[in-house]
This record gives structure tokens, C-alpha cells and sequence, in this order.
């Protein structure tokens, strides 16, 4: 059988640069679907405008936890496909891989939810995804200029995010 | 211990034509898998649009907290066109028949067991002349074929 024969139908990865410098973008979103930081590094193709690419993403997430707590092979009493569930409650999912990207998830107890998109290549990426989490509580959250729930606007964050991103392999 | 807990597959449209599960706890009624199914090609979509670079063909591996699902598409299917109005773009979409297997969190080789599955899915499906396009597949050679293809891949796990 030559249909699997190589690798040409798909077209070639994107070369992962020298070193570091994998991330694409990376979505923080609260507990309601708020779209509270979008960054950006390196996206080339657009194909919504931003808004309806955050709810989509935010759908995506979404359904794909009710999705993986209907399928979880381990539990025998399971909700129902589509049963809303709290931070923590039934199986979720930690990241996904498609042949141009990698989606890495997090969700904090308090229900916000961090997704860091990097080169299929990367490896595990959750332990990165908890310093972005306490970077998150140290200059948001311990702002006192910041009212929870509105969208961060923090320079310092930003700068350090941007930095531990790119070091990011 | 099961290495593999389910075999699901599903024809272009999401439809659920395939299911079998290989001893997961609370197995899933017929209603809920094609529920599963159904919603696994609408995520698989979604994702090919929210990629950031074009080529996208959709998700191959999702990493749960107690299982990893290793999906496969086939090459032929539908290429739907998108075209986005306000960023004056066109997106490929490409919708095939997809192959997923539910497995334990990082069991190896699952790529190989898809493709092998694939090739008995045309040699044993498609090839049946009485079997009608994206209906439901009752084969009795295809059900054989992979029970051994299955059994083989779990021999080989445990040899290793």
C-alpha cells in the first residue's frame, strides 16, 4: 500500500526557529467566556475577525471538555454530554495537537482559563502554563489598579509574558 | 489493563458508523456515542479554522487527564472552500472519514494501528460489494480482521 507513502500530501511543518520563539498566540479567559488577554506572536493567517475568533475558541474549549468528560474510559457514572461542570469536576483535557499547531490548556479553580498555541514540536508545555498562571497572580491579580473580570491591561505583565514566552522551546 | 478502550469511526458528514469498545467502565449507549461522534467532527472542523498557520487538517492527538485519543482522517472526502467575507480570505476545510481510538494516556504506536485499520476498513468495507456508502458498517470479515489487528497490538504491548 503506497498511500501513507510519505509525508508530501500534508505540507512541510513550518521549521521550528533556532532556539525558543515556538509560541504563536496565547488566549486568557475568566469563568463567563470573557476574553481577557490576547496575545499574539507569530499568526500569519487570519480567517475571523477577533471577536468571533475568541468565542470560538472559547466554544472549542468548551465542548471539548464536556466531549472528555462524556468519553472518560475510567469512571462508570458519568454526567451527560453537555451537562455544564465546575472547574476541576469530571475528566478534562490538557492539550491538543494538529499537524501546524499545539493547544495547551489550564484551568484554575476560580475558573480562569489559560491557552498557550506553540509549534506542533513543543513538548509539555503544563508546567509552563502555571508560571503564566502566577505571573497572572502576581501583576494582575495583585494590581490594585485591575477590576477582575475587565480586560488585562498591565504593561508589566505583558512584558514579562512576552520574555518567558520566547524562551519557551 | 486495556490498552485500547474504544474504537469509534465516522463518515464525512459525522455521522457515526463504526463503535466498539474494548472494556472501558460505564460503556456508552448508542445514543451517547453517536452524540460523541457527532461532536468530535464538529471539534475537529473548528480547530482546522482557528489554526494559525494554513494546512491545517485537524486535530491528531487529544491528551486527557485519564485517556489520549488518537484520531486519523482519510485523504479522500470533502474539500469545503470557506471563504471570510471580511478578511477576503479562503480556507481549505477538509472533511474525510475519520478513525479514533481511545487509549490509555501515552501508548505508543497508535498512528500505525490507525493506518492499519484504515487499510482493513478498504480492503474489507469499501470492497464489499454489498456495502452502501456511509451507512453503518456490519462486516463480518472487518470485525474479525480487527479483533486480531487489536489482540496483535496488545501482544505487542506487552512484549514490550
Amino acid at each position: 500500500m503506497q498511500f501513507f507513502g510519505g509525508t508530501e500530501i500534508s505540507p512541510s511543518l513550518p521549521a521550528s526557529t533556532a532556539s525558543g520563539n515556538n509560541g504563536h498566540m496565547m488566549y486568557v479567559f475568566n469563568r463567563n467566556g470573557v476574553c481577557l488577554l490576547y496575545r499574539e506572536w507569530n499568526r500569519p493567517l487570519h480567517t475571523l475577525n477577533q471577536q468571533q475568533d475568541h468565542k470560538l475558541m472559547f466554544g472549542l474549549l468548551f465542548s471539548l471538555k464536556s466531549l472528555t468528560a462524556k468519553m472518560d474510559p475510567t469512571t462508570p457514572d458519568k454526567a451527560n454530554l453537555g451537562v455544564p461542570q465546575l472547574p476541576g469536576q469530571g475528566c478534562s483535557f490538557h492539550s491538543f495537537r494538529t499537524n501546524t499547531y499545539k493547544l495547551t490548556f489550564m484551568e484554575s479553580p476560580s475558573g480562569i482559563k489559560i491557552i498557550l498555541v506553540t509549534h506542533p514540536r513543543t513538548g509539555d508545555l503544563r508546567e509552563s502554563l502555571k508560571y503564566i498562571y502566577n505571573l497572572y497572580v502576581e501583576y494582575v491579580v495583585k494590581n490594585p489598579l485591575y477590576t477582575p473580570g475587565t480586560p488585562i491591561r498591565c504593561e508589566l505583565f505583558n512584558t514579562t509574558l512576552d520574555q518567558y514566552v520566547r524562551s519557551i522551546s | 489493563m486495556a490498552a485500547i478502550y474504544s474504537l469509534y469511526i465516522i463518515n464525512k458528514s459525522g455521522g457515526l458508523i463504526f463503535y466498539k469498545d474494548y472494556g472501558s467502565s460505564g460503556r456508552m449507549d448508542t445514543n451517547d456515542s453517536l452524540r460523541v461522534a457527532s461532536l468530535w467532527h464538529s471539534m475537529h472542523a473548528i480547530s482546522q479554522q482557528l489554526s494559525p498557520i494554513s494546512g491545517c487538517f485537524g486535530i491528531e492527538l487529544l491528551q486527557a487527564d485519564t485517556f489520549d485519543l488518537h484520531c486519523f482522517q482519510s485523504l479522500t472526502g470533502y474539500i469545503s472552500l470557506l471563504f471570510f467575507f471580511l478578511s477576503k480570505k479562503v480556507t481549505r476545510m477538509i472533511q474525510g472519514t475519520k478513525f479514533f481510538v481511545v487509549c490509555e494516556p501515552g501508548t505508543q504506536h497508535m498512528e500505525g494501528l490507525l493506518k492499519h485499520i484504515y487499510e482493513l476498513y478498504t480492503d474489507y468495507v469499501l470492497k464489499n460489494p454489498f456495502y452502501e456508502m456511509e451507512m453503518p458498517i456490519r462486516c463480518e470479515l472487518f470485525d474479525i480482521n480487527l479483533t486480531q489487528a487489536i489482540q496483535k497490538d496488545r501482544v505487542a504491548l506487552l512484549a514490550r
